[in-house]
């Protein structure tokens, strides 16, 4: 079956049609919703839930905070019984911070748990675009089956430092996390490995049953060699490395 | 009301602020704790106060909120000017079930120390707040409520003295031009109306006239009608490129991309207002060129954002500072931010631009911005029909920017007219573009522009202009009650756009306006009476005559000398030791790397960059133009470049015109351009035209521009000039910018993948250098280094350099080169630096065989000569001969070769010039600058 993707936006998102063209060549079916529109819409009639980067609602608050409440306070049941139906989301940099924010991730226990892990500010106190070097915890997502153990892509973000409440969520965190920054060599490194100062280098997490993802890089920013900056240095892959986790997404619908 | 402040664990910010303090030599602060602040206004009980607090201004994980009164000081915008994250934070309440009447925000700054308190406040308002937007805390403070307004329409006798009509209306009009109206006004037997006397200031403004370009000039005995059609225009015309689809008469040019599409480019600069409030007014610049192009046709799609800045030295002496301007520090931070906010939410990439440092910027900053569009052919011919509704789209209407059009033809001062200053809202720009695009994709427009300078008053008056128009005013949405229907008429608050909407397509249009909750409202319609009639409810406020409107404006008269720089000898023993001065090079501030401003930029969002502007081993090199592709599912692809040097145009206008176009395409093509599928724009900054000897530095500049764009066959598809860049300080005394002219150019690249770099690629290949040196080292980083202000600026050989660039794009062509680079400012010793440490790999250079033009063959001149049409290429060795054969008859030489060993070696014959590791040479060049 080849599954429909319903790639959310509202005022600021703006990655929307990169990540929209990344499933598609990935071999989805797409659809681009605001979400005013969400109203009227099953989302039951979709397998996966993509929230793009941008900056909704200007980020006026915190990144990704308005848009966190409208779903927390608006449309919780729906997507309660989108996530109960076996389906899959997808949060990109402004999408992470918005599940994050509205406790879709990490949930430990349940959906709209209250909320434990922030992205807050970047150290450096600015918007920083620059390509990272992630290990990649493959087996923990449906996202990130049989994926290389170091992969490159690009962070764009000013607010991307993972944070947690206390030492015990530092400790059930742990399992959960999916991507983390590291140096060229794979090794925990600090800034400008790690970008932002995020806690452990978290740069991606799961939910517990590894269909939800959220992070701050880019994988639609890397989907052929062309947008690599090293491909006019090196033989690369014609594939980008963020090109796979749409594609996992997309097989997981295909039995 | 409710103040509600937020407090962060472990806030960097505070310790950042301090540092700011510190260096503007405050430095007896132990620390800084930051607070943001939420004013709730409205009827809202305690219990809802708390729950908006908790459950939306709050971070659970890292913040603590406080309802109470402030501590410390604190920074809120005046009274009237739009806070941006109101509209949002309203929004958000409503999801909480709750309604408020306004929302403010501000910051609140805990500081403890032994500092004075009247230090303090005085240092923060340079970098803290700008007053002119912003203010400390008063013990009371008011939400701005405006009277309603009640309708008075002023009629104005021109029988007194129009000079002082003029001045003090603010509309910056001429004698003979208020003649002009005058006898109009008296042969229609009445007197005009306010609104009248602002439409026809408006429309007869430089900013929307360009009076000197197109205007009477006579120079030395010669006279020129219209500089621009003389010049600029008939270069395209002569050039006649078929790849250009529509020039000079749309909101930018656009030219031939592929089968479906067209490539459009405007470049615009806000330079007064950026020196008065740098935030607000970069980040309006960039929001209105990309309306610009959003305006082109019936709508284009923003791909690409360009920003070029030239500012004051950075580390001026505080204490030194004259009165009434902001530090350069200041102003650096301000725009860059401003930039950074408004581009990265409108969701374009920001991936190409320049920044130059000079002491003559001190008083007036130049701030160019430029945007690059996707358009389908197909949709860029446009006209508003008689009985099209006027729809206006976007932001509501406030009192911001008023004037900002006529300020344009002002010199600033310390009085200068401050309501000009506005801040920018990119989130509604970004629901207006979305929208727009739809509503274009449906093609259910006749036309279509953007709200710019000069508000409804340019847009509306330009669309009707072969029509007519009837608008009323008291329909346009407004920010508060009170605007006058000339203030109504006039603003220019942003992120409007004007459309002429058939009346059957008129209900589909608001509906998809409103499905993203942006205003769209019919005010008037298009009529076929080739007037201007504008209404407040059932008043007639404005009665013109289109025709006289448009091309009743006398053109002036205006005089130009053309300068005569006298030759001045310099003394120069030549130096004995390379090392340091090749240091002192890299690190100079018009050398060293931009990577602090690149990065706060998001240029890579849209996913289309294939040539970014920092690349090589660790991704820091800097690439001479950028290359995106702009349809994800093509590997078609659109290369940009520019150039810029103040130091030539003070030298030597003519030789600064042809030596820019010459940097512009030489970084087009040393990134993969051919400069055969190419455009470009030109953005004259100047001072006054009334000096006569600025107007001949016009006159050469322009005619710099036709020598060189017809030498090198690449038309110019649009333009824009600012003149009166220049700054009255309290002693009376008036500072010049230096005539600054920025070339933009743009082509198209059949195949991304053949694109080269900048960075060196691999140890054991040959180093050639194409093209001449000689030794005009006037304007160069290496006479500024030295403190000599004289000397011959660089001039090209046009018969030479279109062939040198067409050579080296055929041997990119053939894949023969693996890294490219231009040589400019700093010359041959940055250029082969930046591509040593940017590529990792050494190299050894012996320059006995340059190919040097003059008698005075100096070490230092061959390595810092800052010579046109030149470039450093690196050739895999067994390609010697192919390369040999493509440049046959041209100035080529192999001057050394890649290491493994990461060193510059330079030698001259036997003699060792330069013996340097790079990590020194790098640490050097990523010198801190803010």
């Amino acid at each position: 079956m080849k599954p429909k993707v319903l790639v959310l936006r509202a005022a600021g998102t703006n990655c929307d049609v990169e990540t929209a063209y990344a499933f598609k060549i990935a071999g989805a079916e797409i659809e681009s919703v605001y979400i005013d529109e969400l109203e009227h819409r099953q989302l039951t009639d979709y397998q996966i839930i993509a929230l793009s980067g941008g900056f909704t609602y200007g980020d006026d608050i915190a990144a990704g905070k308005i848009l966190a409440n409208e779903i927390k306070y608006k449309f919780r049941d729906k997507f309660l019984e989108f996530i109960e139906l076996d389906n899959l989301i997808i949060g990109i940099c402004n999408g992470f911070q918005v599940l994050v924010k509205c406790g879709i991730l990490p949930a430990f226990d349940e959906s709209f748990e209250a909320q434990s892990v922030s992205l807050i500010s970047n150290d450096s106190e600015r918007f920083e675009d620059r390509w990272v070097h992630l290990k990649v915890y493959s087996n923990r997502s449906i996202f990130t089956k049989g994926m290389k153990s170091i992969i490159t892509l690009p962070v764009a973000h000013a607010e991307g430092k993972f944070v947690v409440k206390d030492d015990d969520i530092l400790k059930q965190i742990q399992e959960h996390i999916v991507f983390q920054y590291v140096d060229k060599k794979g090794n925990e490194a600090g800034y400008p490995f790690n970008p932002n100062g995020s806690i452990l280098g978290v740069a991606g997490i799961t939910d517990q049953t590894g269909r939800i993802l959220g992070l701050m890089p880019h994988p639609e920013r890397h989907i052929s060699f062309l947008q690599h900056p090293n491909h006019t240095r090196e033989k690369l892959d014609e594939t980008g490395d963020g090109l796979r986790i749409f594609e996992n997404a997309v097989k997981y619908f295909e039995v | 009301m409710f103040r509600v402040e937020i407090t962060r664990e472990n806030d960097p910010r505070g310790r950042l602020i301090k540092d700011d303090f510190a260096s503007f030599g405050v430095d007896d602060i132990e620390y800084i704790e930051v607070r943001d602040v939420y004013y709730l206004h409205g009827d809202i009980s305690k219990e809802q106060a708390e729950r908006i607090a908790s459950e939306l201004l709050c971070d659970p994980v890292v913040e603590q909120y406080r309802i109470g009164d402030p501590e410390g000081f604190e920074i809120l915008y005046n009274p009237g000017v739009t806070d941006s994250k109101e509209d949002s934070i309203k929004k958000a309440i409503a999801d909480l079930n709750i309604t408020i009447d306004a929302a403010k925000t501000g910051t609140n700054y805990i500081i403890k120390g032994r500092y004075d308190e009247a230090r303090l406040q005085q240092t923060a308002s340079l970098f803290l707040f700008n007053p002119l937007v912003q203010h400390i805390k008063h013990a009371k403070e008011e939400v701005y409520k405006p009277a309603p307004y009640k309708l008075s329409v002023h009629t104005i006798d021109l029988s007194g003295d129009l000079s002082s009509i003029s001045h003090d209306m603010g509309l910056f009009l001429s004698e003979i031009e208020m003649k002009q109206i005058r006898e109009y006004f008296n042969k229609d037997g009445k007197m005009p109306t306010d609104v009248e006397l602002e439409s026809i200031a408006q429309t007869w403004s430089e900013h929307c006239r360009h009076k000197t370009f197109l205007g009477r000039i006579t120079m030395n005995h010669e006279r020129i009608d219209n500089l621009l059609k003389n010049t600029i225009m008939r270069a395209t015309n002569e050039i006649s490129h078929p790849m250009c689809l529509s020039v000079f008469h749309d909101n930018s040019g656009v030219i031939d991309f592929d089968e479906e599409y067209g490539v459009c480019f405007k470049v615009e600069t806000h330079n007064h207002p950026s020196a008065l409030e740098p935030y607000g007014g970069a980040g309006t610049g960039i929001g209105g060129v990309i309306r610009d192009i959003l305006g082109t046709g019936l709508g284009a799609r923003p791909v690409l954002n360009t920003d070029i800045f030239c500012f004051g030295i950075p580390d001026f002496d505080f204490q030194k500072l004259p009165g009434g301007i902001l530090h350069p520090q200041t102003i650096i931070r301000g725009v860059i931010r401003g930039v950074r906010d408004y581009g990265n939410r409108m969701g374009i990439p920001t991936a190409s631009g320049a920044i130059y440092f000079d002491d003559d910027f001190l008083y007036n900053p130049l701030v160019y911005c430029g945007c690059v569009g996707l358009i389908r052919k197909d949709r860029i011919k446009k006209s508003a029909q008689s009985g099209d509704a006027v729809l206006l789209v976007g932001g509501r209407t406030g009192r911001d920017g008023i004037h900002g059009v006529t300020f344009a033809s002002a010199e600033l001062s310390e009085e200068s007219e401050k309501s000009c200053v506005q801040i920018g809202n990119p989130i509604m720009e970004k629901r207006v573009m979305d929208c727009l695009l739809r509503v274009s994709d449906e093609g259910i427009l006749s036309s279509l522009t953007d709200c710019g300078g000069g508000g409804l008053s340019s847009a509306v008056g330009e669309m009707g202009k072969s029509t007519g128009v009837k608008v009323w005013l008291d329909r346009v949405p407004l920010k508060y009650a009170g605007l006058s229907p000339r203030e109504i008429w006039i603003s220019e608050s942003q992120e409007r756009m004007v459309l002429a909407v058939p009346h059957e397509h008129l209900s589909r249009v608001i509906k998809i306006f409103q499905s993203e909750r942006v205003p769209a409202t019919a005010i008037g319609e298009f009529t076929n009476d080739k007037r201007l009639r504008l209404f407040y409810k059932d008043e007639l406020v404005c009665d013109l005559d289109m025709e006289f409107l448009h091309n009743g404006l006398p053109m002036p008269f205006k005089k130009a000398k053309i300068k005569v720089v006298p030759e001045q000898h310099y003394d120069l023993p030549k130096p004995i030791e390379f090392n340091s001065i090749l240091l002192a090079i890299v690190s100079s501030l018009n050398s060293c790397s931009r990577e602090w401003v690149i990065r706060e930029y998001d240029h890579e969002v849209q996913g289309g960059s294939v040539v970014k502007p920092l690349l090589g081993v660790d991704n820091i090199g800097p690439q001479d133009g950028v290359v995106i592709k702009p349809r994800l599912d093509k590997n078609r692809g659109v290369v940009v470049s520019c150039g810029i040097n103040p130091s030539y145009g003070r030298l030597d206008a003519y030789n600064m015109a042809v030596s820019v176009i010459d940097e512009a395409l030489r970084n087009l093509v040393a990134t993969g351009g051919d400069i055969r599928k190419a455009a470009m724009l030109d953005n004259f900054c100047f001072s006054s035209p009334e000096r006569e000897e600025i107007l001949g530095d016009i006159v050469m500049s322009a005619r710099g521009c036709y020598d060189a764009a017809v030498a090198f066959g690449v038309p110019f598809i649009s333009g824009k000039d600012s003149l009166y860049n220049e700054w009255v300080d309290n002693q009376g005394k008036v500072h010049l910018i230096p005539p600054t002219l920025l070339i933009s150019a743009i082509g198209i690249i059949d195949d991304v993948a053949k694109c080269v770099t900048m960075d060196l690629k691999a140890p054991g290949n040959d180093i050639y250098l194409v093209g001449e040196t000689a030794g005009e080292l006037g304007g160069s980083e290496y006479f500024r280094m030295l403190g000599i202000k004289v000397g011959q600026v660089p001039k090209v050989n046009l018969t030479q350099a279109p062939k040198i660039m067409n050579q080296v794009h055929a041997a990119m062509e053939k894949g023969l080169i693996q890294s490219c680079h231009d040589l400019s400012e700093g010359g041959l010793g940055l250029a082969i630096s930046e591509m040593a440490f940017s590529g990792g790999f050494g190299v050894k250079l012996d320059l006995q065989d340059v190919i040097y033009n003059g008698k005075d063959r100096r070490f230092d001149f061959v390595l810092f000569a800052e010579s046109n049409t030149r470039f450093l290429l690196e050739i895999e060795k067994g390609d010697a001969g192919k390369i040999n054969d493509i440049f046959q008859g041209l100035p080529i030489v192999k001057i050394g070769e890649t290491t493994e060993v990461k060193y510059l070696r330079v030698f001259f014959g036997k003699k060792k010039l330069i013996d340097l590791p790079l990590s020194i040479i790098q640490a050097k060049w990523q010198r801190k600058i803010v």
